[in-house]
């Protein structure tokens, strides 16, 4: 059994963002726990002697002439911001009060 | 004289060649298809959103053009298709089926539309899908789920269960997919229809809305080989704007499905038979009509291998790391800032605190799992065991298909292991929904082309099979040639496609449905 625990599982909803409900941390622990379980069995086969593979088909160095392009407008930038001003998307206060 | 029932019904290609010479306009072909959606997609509910006026006067123009003798058309003008709420479009809202982007029409079209266009197609409207294309039953779309045109209790795939439900249904000729682990080719297997996964770079990502960038793929979604490769063609091809889009010229992916319907296609044709995908774990039916489908080619002329891929096993393993880590960065982007939902928490609260408020509300529960479960498997002291496993198997994964193209053409499995399942059957069981893409993720781990097309459907329950091919990269063309002769052989063998087979839909009317 994986070792994922309710505490864990919060603290990753930090990481990523999302403020989940005590209810979602309950079910998503127990929903984790037995994916890990299963998704583990990638351990079997790979063994320090197999290279990864980030790409399926690997290219490299993909360049494009440093020249100017074809790129948004301010206006279509911002156009589906929830909140812009002056130019510039708006958001609420980066710090709180107690920082 | 074509009726409005006959023009739903007719392929693209068919289409296209009476819009050629004159016989219909692009007028009346849309407005039949606007028409087919407006009487059954109440119940089916494959779109999203349907373009209607904005449909009817880019048909009209693509009708004044020709009648000026436009020579510039293209051989697909004026022919409606129906595009993946995945896709960024201009003109209309992109979702790709999540909350949190409801409402959001992008500043621009992604290369795939906009090659639709500029090839003179009339889009009819986005189709529904699983949020961010998770899952492989539409059931996770933010909006409701599509259903299955064979049965509306039953799931039409997924993710791109509205683009494969809106061919089967007859509301598109074809449309526009897109495959990070089998959305367009378990789709095609539980509602009759062809969906293609081209080869990883073969079509341009730029404007389609990532989910796993090593692994997300645009395709063609069709009732007919030829209408696929006929797509493919159109949406093929380098992209500057994709750096992972592959610079070569490729072949005529129609040429190749218009050789498959010649004699002695399948001639010396070798084809190699998964022994991990076949057997155990699979529908009876299913693997009935798959067996059936092995003697027909080999009766062509193919040579039927047994091919051995012991690391196909750890496939999904893999794959449920892979995309969840890289889902878990891309999706990082929806912070309410430059675009989508914006909820603020009680009070107010930090920049901090309405992403997180904001990604809550947004997202829906497939979603958030997986971006927990990526968020694990790329976090400090878990990185190697999970991630770097999973690169690792994915290494191996690739070994097993260069062997097995050493000695075969071409491998074919079923597209899935079952027939298309209740709503709602697997919905609280995230392992077992995963487990609908056991055939198809394969080929997304190696970046090589597959293709799925119905083979007859199964008999304890009357519901479409479908049957997968995958060729080495760049092969593209080999599918749409084995794809085009096996169906040949079977609609010879019906007298007609399956999907004339599928039941009626009840048609609303202004008074109801009757």
């Amino acid at each position: 059994m994986s070792e994922i625990s309710a505490e864990q599982v919060a603290h990753l909803a930090h990481l990523a963002r999302i403020e989940l409900s005590p209810e979602e941390i309950e079910s998503l622990t127990a929903e984790l726990g037995s994916i890990v379980d299963n998704v583990a069995k990638v351990t079997e086969v790979a063994t320090p002697d197999v290279p990864a593979t980030s790409h399926p088909i690997p290219l490299v160095n993909v360049f494009r002439p440093d020249v100017v392009g074809e790129t948004l407008t301010q206006e279509q930038a911002l156009r589906g911001a929830p909140e812009h001003a002056e130019g510039r998307f708006k958001v609420s206060a980066i710090l709180g009060e107690e920082q | 004289m074509t009726t409005a029932n006959d023009l739903i019904h007719l392929p693209a290609a068919d289409l296209a060649e009476r819009l050629s010479s004159g016989e219909v306009s692009s007028v009346e072909a849309t407005q039949a298809h606007l028409d087919r959606i407006a009487a059954v997609d109440g119940d089916v509910h494959a779109y999203l959103h349907v373009a209607g006026d904005a449909a009817l006067e880019r048909a009209a123009e693509i009708d004044r053009l020709r009648a000026e003798g436009d020579a510039g058309l293209g051989p697909l003008a004026g022919v409606p298709v129906a595009i993946k709420d995945v896709l960024c479009t201009l003109d209309m809202p992109s979702t790709a089926g999540s909350r949190i982007l409801e409402g959001w029409v992008p500043p621009y079209d992604a290369t795939v539309v906009r090659k639709l266009r500029e090839a003179h197609l009339i889009p009819l409207g986005k189709t529904n899908m699983d949020e961010f294309a998770m899952g492989s039953s539409t059931e996770h779309s933010a909006y409701g789920p599509t259903r299955n045109p064979w049965d509306l209790d039953r799931i039409p795939g997924g993710s791109g269960g509205g683009s494969a439900a809106a061919v089967a249904a007859f509301e598109a000729p074809f449309a526009l997919g897109s495959d990070t682990g089998g959305s367009i080719r378990q789709p095609a297997a539980v509602t009759g229809s062809v969906g293609v996964k081209p080869t990883y770079g073969g079509v341009s990502r730029y404007g389609a809305i990532a989910l796993a960038s090593s692994l997300d793929q645009v395709g063609p979604v069709s009732r007919t080989v030829l209408d696929s490769a006929l797509l493919h063609d159109v949406i093929g091809g380098h992209d500057p704007r994709d750096s992972t889009s592959i610079p070569d010229v490729w072949p005529s992916m129609a040429d190749a499905a218009r050789a498959g319907r010649r004699d002695g296609a399948l001639k010396g044709m070798r084809i190699g038979v998964v022994k991990q995908l076949n057997g155990e774990g699979f529908q009876a039916g299913v693997t009935q009509r798959f067996t059936e489908a092995l003697t027909l080619l080999e009766g062509a002329g193919a040579e039927i291998v047994e091919i051995d891929a012991p690391n196909f096993e750890y496939a999904i393993a893999a794959y449920y790391l892979i995309l969840p880590a890289e889902a878990s960065s891309n999706l990082a982007k929806f912070d309410s800032v430059r675009f989508g939902l914006r909820v603020n928490p009680p009070g107010g609260g930090t920049v901090e605190q309405v992403m997180s408020a904001t990604r809550e509300a947004g997202f829906g529960p497939e979603v958030k799992r997986r971006i927990i479960l990526g968020t694990y498997a790329l976090s400090a002291g878990y990185y190697d065991a999970y991630y770097g496993s999973a690169q690792k198997v994915r290494t191996l994964i690739q070994r097993d298909f260069d062997a097995a193209f050493g000695r075969v053409d071409v491998l074919v499995t079923p597209s899935a292991p079952t027939t298309a399942f209740r709503l709602g059957e697997k919905l609280d069981d995230p392992l077992a929904m995963y487990l609908n893409d056991l055939t198809t993720i394969p080929a997304n781990l190696a970046g090589v082309p597959g293709i799925g097309l119905p083979i007859g459907l199964a008999p304890e329950d009357g519901l479409p099979v479908g049957i997968q091919f995958m060729a080495p990269a760049r092969a593209d063309a080999r599918l749409y040639t084995v794809g085009a002769a096996l169906e040949q052989i079977l609609e010879d063998r019906w007298g007609g496609s399956l999907l004339s087979q599928a039941p009626e839909l009840a048609v609303a009317t202004a008074g109801g449905t009757n």
